[in-house]
């Protein structure tokens, strides 16, 4: 069947903002689906909130609307569009509940638009736990005893007829957020109560808990004629119990023999058969370890996270297809195209080993509640491959960049026997270190297994590495233990630190392709994973495909983690397109399988690897580029430049020493003060002594980080020597090669600027300031394109000051420079040069393709040539806001409070013709509920705080809230004549008072700050972690809450936005 | 680490020389090197007739994780030889009675690991099918085992044994079953339809088979090897389906079937080996996911008018996967529909069968 005749417009819902449980993923399904649309001649309308994606650039669909993910958005956009047909299944679980919403109430039909890639029915199959359960049961599908209730009584009643432990998993929810187990009724009532909360319908399923099983998952795909194929098998190391995006998970399931496979594979196509799915869908199953008994899990009819790590473990791009068979066309009439000679239909296989390694927040949330369980808590993910599981494993501890080349944690290294069977009995995102800590302390696999139920195939595989290990420490280092430990994945630095002997004769890596076919046929555009084998295909696939191009590198960004999340993806992808552009051959590096950059069509040639020096290099030698690009990669790929620059790689744009020059303390101060540039005063420091003493001479408060910095990662401002004390045991626990940099703090306006520099003059698409003062970490505040309060002699200084550390810094490409404005004068606090996060958005409001001039600007292209001017582009009539997105309620015990330190995970932009427009949607876009639903604000603050809450709360009485406050901040208030009711959490009977207040409904929003923050023990941590559990949005910086308030006083509704389509900016 | 560090070789017609490691029995073994991309079943693989004078290689590179399961002494590996990039020495299931290789060893296979079976793959695409061999001891003379090598001709010969019956008598159907090396699971897909299953040798008569065992349906199952290695049973397949009676054939089956009408055969360059091929049901125009092992294949415009019609084509590259027959009531398939190693999406070839003998 081709293309049906029906379908001319087609809407597509994206995903909105990441959070934890909805990331990139979306982004490389929607712009596969985006672009393959419309390749097919198809006028595609998008609507998504996140500027930070590819998907939502103009190139990407005829209409792309920047706009809130709310249903009276999306009618509004529907109206004016007039789409025929609504794909709803690529923007994860948001877009999947917006579009049935719309066809629930009749909305679609009334409007003569379509659902496609899904039918209502299918969806409510899968969705709703009952009808799920019903269907399975009419096709003979075993579920696990569960029953969905709507209050707690009949949870406990069900939990009395099944027996602890128990799943609680609320309906409608991200990522399982709210959901846990519990394994006796006082924990299960804590977590029942707050799923019901968490869940939009007040819904929770309570189901029989079978930790311990095995975790299997299917992707499956089936066209309009029922034809179904299976893309993907996959495996969760980690046993049912923890979720699938928190496992580290193996493809192809590699523990289940052919009869337990094709059990699973024929239960994964009845289902989606039964679900009549036209498109991609994910199927979940638990195995009994020692027998065919299995259970139906879960069911994902749409993309998903698994969808597109399925896609890049396979080769075969499951969106493209899904969105083929979405208007009509079946998967015998789509060619494969990777091999281009074989069908869509043909089930991918594979001869190699998948590993996927989640990215947990953890390093920088360090007081955070690590336990794994049902709630998913990674940002991110990598795919590592190798031709044995133990090479995978190890390529995948390099791909997470902790820091690690091995398994060996020094957390756990002195641990005792004794200590590791606890630690091995614990799962958190560290089990696999002390496992692998305890395999080395001789607990066998079989003991591992009895705790952990983690299959003894893994253990033992991961025993064959602590054996290597050992035959390294105590063998002679010839060729043959050499290329044993390359098999298996060491690098070459670890395998002479282990064995204390020099490598005779080096060996580079050879390279394979991933297919879809294992060899079977000739692939046209595959891409590549190393190996140690003898025949390199990467050589002989370049010998094939001989070009007089020149060859560029361009080194990504890795896995997703807060301070370096999609952006840096964003940015990777547009270096790859310039340099195609301009007639280049365009080679990618990465590891992270949820992005557009590992496309299998995006770079010419694509290496999905680690991005270590040794790994790096390998390529290198292989692809024997002309040049190497690290701007766009953000840290990971920055990092690489002293190394390449010395191994005599040519480094594309701004040189390795000037990258330096702006990380070094010293001689970045230098050349501050060679081009006359103000900055707060600082000292480093080794020691806590010495902080102590900088501390004091700089006078309090003053900001604490480490040197090279990522996301303001491990960044505090202190206000007393307690708090020095504190930081410094933190930063001190691990090695210190890098001082720490103590700063003089500047509450002062924030100002940041990107620009595109060629070594001479420079270009600045725009101006950015922040809403919330210096203090909070750029990428969590409000940021305004074009600023808003900002005088023009302080935009000429920044202009000034940016050329001249420009062209001190001799950048040629990009450089983002961040300043203070403070008591009139300007300071600069941060330089670097690189792509940055803000980079997305201000290219897609300005209309400038900075990533492209950037990429130009490298290879000596002359910013006067661009056409886009030079110094200060002039404003857009628009106003862009770029809200920050946090994923707060799944981090339990992080104190949500805002500081120098990076928290959120995502972004929305809200654009619009006036500031207050603007801003309205972007808080609305992040969630942000602006208007009245309760009846009161809660306000509790610090000392220093106090007088500037007295408006702010007079802002709230005059929108109609009444004001609750804690003590001090209630007397502050009624002193200064705003009427508050006073509560208090000095004692746990009071303060449970206020969680009554807030579990009431009463409260909208909580206005929270203080001294310090942090330990999870604290009161304050505490309310703000209750009301942020509860969904009750709070705000943790005055000038965040003013500005909400002030929003709130526009009494804006959705009806006064204006709809915008990016395209026509 | 693997504990065997005796070396073995894996030696091409061309020349090539693979070093690698030695699992199963020592000695030398020759045999057409075939590679195949299922990922599981490597038990099944090992243990199919079809396989008989093939020595088989395994693309995804990690072997016997799950080890050996339903063993008895009838379980009987039919491969000449067999190479593999890892071979696992902790198997990790319920049901594994023992790893793979000590089942080698048992059954006196050759095997060899360490082997980049993804370069071996690529060769055998590129040049097309070639014999082989592996060796536990390095010749001191190449170019005589090379000669050894090219000169290996598998040497087939239709099983000769008495006949055997499967199933129990209140079955309401009795099919003969003409063995030209079939598999377990064949015979199981019908026991398990309720039919008894006589098998007997190729040369028997049909009319001697339809007075012994009053048959309601014929079935001429797969083997190994060049089909015209076979052509003096030609005839016997062309009474059989001249019989009236249902009859389907499978595998060599089909290829018989096919040429006992008229059509011709030809070798393919390298086979379909693997357990995801996409065929196309031209009746259903459906697509199902089939289990494959073979090296020849009906040429698609040798099936005239008077032979019948392609009934199943293979997607990707248009083969002919199965013909529906113009004279009398007989159906065949080149792949194997029975669910065993692979997907079971074409089982229902077996019920077509079934339904056609009521």
């Amino acid at each position: 069947m081709p293309l049906k005749n029906d379908i001319k417009k087609v809407l597509v819902i994206g995903s909105g903002p990441i959070v934890i449980g909805q990331a990139a993923e979306f982004d490389y399904a929607g712009t596969q689906v985006c672009k393959t649309l419309t390749e097919i001649g198809l006028e595609v309308v998008l609507v998504n909130s996140n500027p930070a994606t590819i998907m939502t650039d103009k190139t990407m669909a005829s209409k792309v609307y920047i706009e809130p993910l709310k249903l009276d958005v999306l009618k509004k956009i529907i109206m004016l569009e007039k789409p025929d047909s609504l794909l709803p299944t690529l923007g994860g679980q948001t877009g999947l509940t917006l579009g049935m919403e719309l066809a629930k109430e009749g909305f679609l039909e009334r409007n003569n638009v379509k659902l496609i890639g899904a039918t209502l029915d299918s969806i409510d199959k899968a969705e709703d736990r009952q009808m799920f359960e019903d269907m399975l049961a009419d096709i003979g599908q075993p579920v696990i005893p569960s029953k969905v209730v709507n209050n707690l009584n009949d949870a406990i009643d069900f939990t009395y007829e099944i027996g602890f432990p128990v799943i609680i998993r609320p309906a409608y929810t991200l990522g399982g957020t709210g959901g846990g187990i519990a394994h006796g009724m006082d924990e299960f009532k804590v977590i029942a109560e707050n799923g019901l909360r968490m869940s939009p319908i007040t819904q929770i399923m309570v189901q029989k808990c079978i930790s311990g099983w095995k975790e299997i998952e299917f992707e499956a795909i089936r066209d309009g004629k029922d034809n179904v194929i299976t893309v993907c098998s996959m495996e969760n190391i980690d046993p049912v119990g923890v979720h699938t995006g928190d496992s580290i998970v193996v493809a192809p399931a590699i523990t289940l023999a052919d009869k337990e496979f094709e059990m699973l594979r024929t239960a994964a196509i009845n289902i989606v058969r039964a679900l009549k799915v036209e498109g991609g869908c994910n199927i979940q199953f638990a195995l009994h370890p020692d027998s065919f008994e299995y259970k139906v899990i879960e069911v994902n009819p749409r993309l998903s996270r698994s969808s597109a790590l399925a896609s890049k473990a396979t080769g075969y791009p499951i969106a493209k297809v899904a969105s083929l068979i979405a208007v009509g066309f079946t998967l015998d009439e789509i060619v494969n195209f990777i091999t281009k000679k074989t069908y869509a239909c043909t089930e991918p296989t594979i001869d190699y080993v998948v590993v996927k390694f989640p990215r947990w927040p953890f390093d920088k949330f360090v007081y955070g509640n690590r336990t794994l369980g049902t709630q998913m808590k990674a940002t991110g993910e990598i795919m590592a491959i190798g031709n044995s599981f133990e090479m995978a494993m190890m390529k995948a501890v390099r791909c997470i960049e902790l820091g690690l080349k091995t398994f060996n944690h020094q957390k756990y290294s002195l641990k005792t026997k004794d200590e590791l069977y606890e630690l091995v009995a614990h799962c958190d995102d560290e089990r696999i270190f002390a496992i692998y800590a305890a395999l080395k302390k001789g607990i066998t696999p079989e003991e591992i297994y009895e705790i952990t139920k983690i299959d003894k195939w893994f253990l033992y595989k991961m025993l064959n590495i602590v054996d290597m290990e050992k035959r390294l420490a105590e063998s002679e280092l010839d060729d043959e233990l050499y290329m044993a430990a390359k098999h298996m994945g060491f690098l070459d630095g670890t395998i002479e630190e282990l064995s204390g002997q020099r490598i005779k004769y080096k060996r580079y890596a050879s390279y394979k392709m991933v297919d879809t076919c294992a060899a079977e046929v000739e692939a046209e555009t595959p891409y590549f994973y190393s190996t140690f084998d003898e025949e390199n295909e990467a050589d002989i696939f370049l010998k094939k495909h001989p070009s007089d191009k020149k060859k560029v590198v361009v080194i990504g960004s890795g896995p997703i983690r807060i301070g370096q999340g999609v952006e840096f993806d964003y940015c990777s992808v547009h270096c790859v397109n310039a340099l195609k552009k301009l007639g280049y051959e365009a080679v990618l590096i990465n590891n992270n399988p949820e992005t557009v950059s590992t496309d299998f069509d995006v770079a010419t040639r694509l290496y999905f690897e680690p991005l270590t020096q040794e790994d790096v290099e390998s390529v290198l030698m292989t692809e024997k580029p002309w040049g190497v690009v690290v701007q766009f990669g953000g840290q990971t790929a920055i990092k690489l430049t002293k190394f390449l620059s010395e191994r005599g790689f040519k480094i594309l744009g701004t040189p390795a020493d000037s990258i330096d020059a702006a990380e070094d303390r010293e001689r970045f101060d230098e050349l501050l003060e060679r081009c006359a540039i103000p900055r707060p005063a600082g000292h480093t420091a080794f020691t806590t002594e010495e902080a102590l003493k900088a501390a004091n001479s700089l006078g309090f408060p003053v900001l604490l980080r480490p040197s090279y910095v990522l996301g303001g990662q491990n960044m505090i401002i202190a206000y007393s020597d307690d708090d020095i004390m504190e930081y410094m045991d933190i930063i001190t626990g691990t090695k210190l090669e890098n001082p720490v940099l103590i700063d003089k703090y500047l509450m002062g306006t924030e100002i940041e600027v990107d620009a595109v520099c060629d070594g001479e003059s420079l270009l600045i698409p725009g101006v950015m300031e922040h809403i919330e003062r210096a203090g909070v970490h750029s990428g969590d505040s409000i940021s305004v394109y074009p600023p808003q309060t900002l005088s023009d002699e302080v935009r000429g200084t920044v202009v000034e000051y940016t050329r001249k550390l420009a062209a001190a810094l001799n950048v040629q490409g990009l450089v983002n420079v961040q300043y203070v404005l403070y008591e009139g004068q300007v300071y600069v606090i941060e330089v670097n040069p690189r792509s940055s996060r803000t980079i997305p958005y201000i290219s897609k409001v300005t209309n400038i393709p900075i990533v492209e001039l950037a990429t130009r600007a490298m290879f000596g292209e002359k910013i006067a040539d661009f056409g886009f001017g030079e110094g200060l582009y002039p404003d857009r009539d628009w106003i862009a806001v770029k809200v920050p997105v946090f994923s707060f309620p799944k981090l339990g015990d992080v104190d949500v409070h805002l500081g120098p330190e990076m928290k959120s995970t995502g972004e929305v932009l809200g654009l619009d013709r006036d500031f207050e427009t603007a801003l309205f949607k972007g808080l609305l876009a992040a969630g942000y509920e602006l208007h009245k639903a309760a009846t009161k604000v809660l306000i509790t603050v610090k000392d220093v705080d106090k007088p500037e809450i007295v408006g702010l709360a007079q802002k709230f009485v005059e929108f109609g809230y009444e004001i609750l406050a804690t003590s001090s901040t209630a007397k502050y208030l009624t002193e200064h004549g705003v009427k508050a009711e006073t509560v208090s959490m000095d004692t746990p009977e009071k303060f449970a008072e206020i969680v009554t207040i807030f579990d009431a409904g009463e409260i909208d929003f909580v206005v929270s700050t203080s001294k310090i923050g942090r330990k999870p023990a604290m009161l304050s941590v505490q309310l703000r972690r209750k009301a942020i559990e509860r969904a009750i949005a709070t705000l943790t910086s005055i000038d965040t809450a003013n500005a909400l308030a002030n929003c709130l006083l526009t009494h804006k509704t959705v009806d006064d936005l204006n709809m915008i389509d990016i395209c026509k900016l | 680490m693997n504990k065997t560090t005796d070396k073995a070789w894996l030696i091409l017609a061309d020349g090539t020389v693979y070093e690698g490691k030695s699992v199963g029995a020592a000695g030398t073994v020759y045999g057409e090197l075939v590679c195949t991309t299922g990922m599981t079943g490597f038990q099944e693989s090992l243990t199919d007739q079809s396989y008989y004078g093939q020595i088989l290689a395994q693309t995804f590179p990690l072997m016997g994780n799950y080890g050996i399961n339903n063993y008895d002494e009838n379980t009987r590996v039919w491969v000449n030889g067999y190479v593999m990039r890892e071979h696992c020495e902790n198997p990790s299931n319920f049901r594994s009675q023992m790893g793979l290789e000590e089942f080698l060893k048992k059954q006196n296979t050759v095997g060899i690991y360490g082997v980049d079976t993804r370069a071996l793959t690529r060769k055998v695409r590129t040049n097309g099918a070639m014999n082989c061999a592996i060796t536990t001891e390095f010749p001191g003379d190449l170019s005589a085992l090379l000669g050894e090598i090219r000169e290996y001709k598998i040497e087939m010969t239709a099983p000769d044994s008495p006949p055997e019956i499967f199933g129990e008598d209140g079955f309401e159907r009795t099919v003969v079953l003409y063995d030209y090396g079939v598999k377990d699971d064949m015979i199981k897909s019908l026991v398990s339809r309720r039919c008894k299953v006589v098998s007997v040798s190729p040369g028997t008569s049909v009319d001697g088979a339809m007075m012994k065992y009053a048959p309601d349906g014929f079935f001429i199952a797969d083997g190994a090897g060049d089909p015209a290695d076979y052509a003096a049973y030609l005839n016997i397949v062309r009474d059989i389906m001249a019989s009236n009676k249902p009859v389907i054939g499978i595998g060599l089956g089909h290829q018989l079937m096919a040429m006992a009408l008229g059509a011709r055969v030809e070798k393919m360059k390298y086979g379909h080996r693997g357990a995801n091929q996409p065929v196309l049901d031209v009746k259903l125009d459906k697509v199902f996911i089939s289990t494959q092992n073979h090296g020849y294949t009906v040429c698609p415009d040798s099936v005239t008018e008077n032979v019948g019609a392609v009934s199943h084509k293979n997607v990707n590259d248009g083969t002919c996967e199965g013909i529906r027959y113009a004279p009398g009531n007989a159906a065949s398939l080149q792949y194997n529909p029975e669910p065993s190693s692979g997907p079971p999406d074409t089982k229902y070839f077996y019920d077509d069968f079934i339904d056609c003998m009521k």
